[in-house]
């Protein structure tokens, strides 16, 4: 870069689209936060690209004024690794939903974790499929009534993190919504992460399963419903920090104990097992995890691509030396 | 349907010189029957002969031992004249085992030259190619000229020295019978020693095994009183241009013909794929060649692959995919994609016997259907087809071309035999290649992503990175004047309208369609694509040396079809198209031209033979009531 980057403000991340979700949808507050954010990175806005798959959440490239690709159902990481490729320069984004990232799209989440390319992957989680109007999803608690599951659904539920830290993701976090300051904290690190930065983002959907997360964004109970992690602090909660979590050594399950006490776990985000454990906290017992549940430093995938392209190209070649490479016979 | 076969009668072992010979080596797949045909096809190509290729293998990696299903086999068709199949019948048919004789000795000439490893024949190996007695005694091999060895005990005494045990002694079998078949034509033994000293530079003693058991066996035929009637066979040398050649599979032609399509092009290229029979020596072969502006993705599935060929595309390279037929199905959706949002991509389907699994290492040209009509909406898509294993380069770099100039998907077909099957190839000089450099858009002043070429309708290619031309494309409808979303009625039919446009004008930039042999009017043209130009060529060839008014027409594109493929097909009496499925090409024919174009099928996972091709020729004449 020759020269200093003109300073942007989120004005100029919002496209002219005119923005179409439900009104209430918990993805404005998101667009709105990622829109703020993306001046700080102060990186040129052409290198920034979104790419989704479909549903709701998946219009997201639409609304920001960068390089956007709305490709087809499921398939956002794939795509988002040719881009990559292609191209290591950019900052890729992924956007995409409970039902785009593991139902149909499940097997290319666990690839591009597994391979750690170097992406951004928002997951907006609303244990629901929206666009197709209210359907449950791999998310959605057993028993969601909907009208393909009228009596009840049957299968049993995913957690996005759990999945995601199994398929050896190097980046594994949980925000909320509507929670500008924690979303903007939270992205803002799997930005700075080297490798796939996975985050899923508990987004209400007013339509089709209101309230789902109310518990842990509602002001009067959230504070006794989750916990904030940060690394290196004990792991405690409540509406006076009086709460805090421990392992319990016989039963290798984590459990309630007062704060004071001495065992309180301390978190750690380079801890695998600890971190799985955190993923699958959830109520009535146990509050919700957010923050950034795991971390690990390991090689992307793309920059070993070009360490093997650097190294293999280090002589130049042409056309007429592959064409006559090997066994070659002259006729007169 | 049974098609009718004409025997060639072309085939003489009496003389001592013969103008083309068919040999087939046939054993275990544990044999090294490939290897053997790799090094004879080498040695032949340097003395001189013209000469086509088909390794014909079987779908199980390493079968039973004696197993007819485990059979590998490889064919090679040389000889003075210009050679475009792998042959019809055998005239030396070499067999390791019984299984091994009873897969091919049906398709041995009478009077043909058969070599046996009697030591092969043990009644556990009768009893598991299911012969109730052994044939070498029952004088059911009495019309072929028989030449019995224990291959095994002469191996074994010409590697003695080298102590290697009988286990890995025996291996060499495979090169003592080449040496003995390079003996029986007169054959250079020097570039095989030379590739066995390379191969096993880490083990001197098996390459000097090896080397020993090639040169016993070439010892052999000049010093073992041989049956009457066996003796060495002069193949006098092709007139072939001059130039410097090589052998090349199709394969390796396509792998090369994309690298080549990049460097015109300017273009960086990802290869994205996921390992599919027999499609997969494609990903191998790009993937040595990396040191051009070349990259691979191994995907952890098809759609993953075409997927990511896509974000390569939008990324500003030139992304290509490659399947069969069931993988190529998966990423009809994505390749639905690439229409829609005008990014050119490369879909290369190495076409395999059908449906579902099917054959996956036999030859079918079954996907035709697919390719023309196979996704959903109203998704053109230019489809070409190569027609021999060397035209996989050309046809590589047309892919190229259309899908960068037309920014558009494009299908390349190929299929099972031209994949694996060699020929002699005259290296191109690649400085007389014209070059098609990419210019992508960069102007930000009233930049727009719907900005077409006139001339083409070609969308701007605008990739990330550049300044002032950010843009959001998608998979939903998109508007003529700006690129957003438009679900404006209007806007839908004047798009769909403009695609099919931009395919359909690829016709007005492409050849004309040339008739490959006989005249541009007569009684019948037989009108083929793909990978059935050898046999039609040589049928037709035939014909005509019979006085036949018989033209061939090989058609490389598709779709879209040729602008003037409805005149030259209408100047003909008769039309013949023969085809690798149950006549899908000729229905298009029939239904573009209304014309009474009629089928030859062959569903049976090989080539067409020539003979049945020429039967198809002598019928339609005879039915059209005279000969010219």
């Amino acid at each position: 870069m020759n020269q200093a980057l003109p300073k942007l403000t989120v004005k100029d991340y919002a496209s002219n689209q005119e923005v179409r979700w439900c009104p209430g949808c918990g993805d404005y507050a998101i667009l709105k936060t990622i829109q703020k954010l993306m001046p700080t990175f102060e990186q040129p806005k052409e290198n920034q690209v979104f790419i989704s798959g479909i549903g709701c959440s998946s219009r997201f490239p639409y609304y920001m004024n960068t390089f956007g690709f709305h490709t087809i159902h499921g398939r956002a990481p794939a795509v988002a690794t040719g881009v990559k490729l292609a191209n290591p320069e950019l900052d890729v984004w992924v956007i995409t939903g409970d039902g785009d990232g593991f139902s149909i799209g499940g097997n290319h989440m666990l690839h591009v974790l597994r391979r750690n390319v170097d992406l951004q992957i928002l997951l907006f989680n609303n244990e629901i499929y929206g666009l197709t109007k209210g359907q449950y999803s791999p998310t959605s608690q057993t028993g969601t009534r909907t009208p393909s599951s009228p009596t009840g659904s049957i299968d049993l539920p995913l957690a996005p993190c759990e999945v995601a830290i199994g398929s050896g993701g190097t980046f594994i976090a949980r925000t909320i919504d509507t929670q500008a300051k924690h979303l903007a904290a939270v992205v803002t690190r799997g930005h700075d992460h080297r490798g796939a930065s996975f985050i899923e983002i508990l987004q209400n959907c007013p339509i089709y399963n209101d309230g789902i997360f109310e518990q842990v964004t509602d002001k009067k109970t959230a504070a006794d419903f989750k916990v904030e992690l940060v690394h290196g602090e004990p792991i405690i909660f409540g509406k006076e920090r009086e709460r805090g979590i421990r392992l319990n050594h016989d039963s290798l399950k984590l459990e309630l104990v007062d704060a004071s006490s001495d065992d309180v776990l301390v978190h750690d985000e380079t801890n695998k097992v600890l971190a799985t454990m955190l993923a699958i906290m959830k109520g009535p017992d146990l509050p919700v995890a957010v923050g950034v549940i795991y971390r690990e430093e390991k090689n992307s995938y793309v920059d070993d691509s070009q360490q093997q392209l650097i190294s293999v190209r280090k002589t130049k070649v042409s056309m007429a030396d592959l064409l006559t490479s090997g066994h070659t016979w002259e006729v007169e | 349907m049974e098609l009718v076969e004409e025997n060639l009668n072309e085939h003489h072992l009496d003389e001592k010189e013969v103008v083309d010979v068919v040999v087939r080596f046939a054993g275990d797949s544990g044999d090294g029957m490939q290897l053997t045909g790799n090094n004879f096809t080498e040695a032949t190509a340097l003395y001189g002969n013209d000469l086509s290729t088909f390794p014909d293998f079987p779908a199980e990696i390493r079968a039973p031992v004696g197993a007819t299903f485990g059979v590998s086999a490889f064919q090679i068709y040389f000889g003075a004249n210009d050679v475009t199949t792998a042959g019809d019948a055998l005239d030396v048919l070499v067999v390791m085992n019984p299984a091994a004789l009873i897969t091919n000795v049906d398709n041995l000439v009478d009077g043909g030259l058969l070599i046996v490893d009697s030591g092969a024949f043990t009644a556990k190996n009768l009893t598991k190619a299911k012969y109730q007695v052994n044939p070498l005694e029952d004088g059911s091999l009495d019309k072929f000229r028989v030449l019995e060895i224990d291959i095994t005990k002469q191996v074994l005494a010409a590697v003695a020295e080298f102590n290697l045990g009988h286990k890995t002694g025996v291996r060499s079998k495979n090169m003592w019978t080449l040496g003995l078949v390079l003996w029986l034509f007169d054959r250079d033994r020097a570039g095989t020693i030379k590739s066995l000293k390379t191969k096993f530079a880490s083990k001197p003693d098996i390459a000097n095994a090896n080397i020993a058991a090639l040169n016993a066996g070439h010892a052999y035929g000049e010093t073992a009183e041989l049956p009457a009637g066996i003796h060495v066979y002069k193949v006098p040398k092709a007139k072939v241009l001059p130039g410097t050649y090589r052998n090349i599979t199709g394969t390796n032609a396509l792998a090369w013909g994309l690298v080549a399509g990049s460097e015109l092009a300017n273009i960086d290229l990802l290869f994205a794929s996921y390992p599919i029979t027999p499609a997969s020596n494609l990903l191998h072969e790009l993937v040595r060649h990396r040191d051009f502006d070349i990259n691979t993705f191994q995907a952890e599935d098809e759609i993953a692959a075409v997927c990511a060929a896509i974000g390569a595309s939008f990324a500003g390279s030139l992304g290509v995919t490659s399947s069969a037929g069931p993988g190529i199905a998966l990423k009809s959706e994505g390749i639905a994609l690439a229409c829609a949002t005008e990014l050119p991509l490369i879909v290369v389907n190495t076409q395999r016997g059908g449906p579902s699994t099917g054959l996956p290492t036999k030859t079918e040209q079954s996907d035709l259907n697919m390719a023309l009509h196979g996704r959903h909406g109203d998704t053109p898509m230019p489809v070409i087809a190569s027609s021999t294993p060397a035209d996989c380069f050309d046809v590589a770099i047309e892919a190229v071309r259309l899908a960068t100039k037309y920014m558009t998907p494009v299908m390349l077909l190929s299929d099972g035999y031209l994949a694996n099957a060699a020929e002699p190839w005259k290296i191109p000089d690649f400085t007389e290649f014209e070059p098609f450099p990419v210019q992508h858009y960069t102007k930000a002043e009233d930049f727009k992503p719907s900005i077409r070429n006139e001339e083409t309708l070609a969308r701007v290619w605008a990739k990330p990175g550049t300044a002032g031309v950010e843009h959001r494309i998608g998979g939903i409808e998109r508007s003529f004047d700006t690129g957003d979303i438009s679900y404006d009625p209007a806007n839908h039919q004047k798009m769909t309208d403009l695609r099919q446009a931009k395919v359909a004008g690829i016709a007005n930039d492409i050849p004309l369609q040339e008739v490959c042999l006989g005249n541009k009017t007569g009684k019948l043209a037989v009108v083929g694509w793909g990978s059935t130009f050898g046999a039609i060529h040589q049928a037709v060839k035939r014909a005509r040396a019979e006085g036949l008014d018989v033209s061939h027409i090989q058609v490389r594109y598709l779709a879209p079809l040729p602008r003037n493929l409805e005149e030259l097909l209408k100047s003909f009496d008769s039309i013949l198209v023969p085809e690798m499925n149950t006549g899908q090409f000729v229905r298009l024919i029939r239904s573009e031209y209304l014309i009474d174009a009629e089928a030859i099928n062959k569903v049976a996972g090989q080539p067409f033979k020539i003979g049945e091709i020429l039967a198809a020729i002598h019928a339609k004449i005879a039915a059209s009531g005279s000969n010219s």
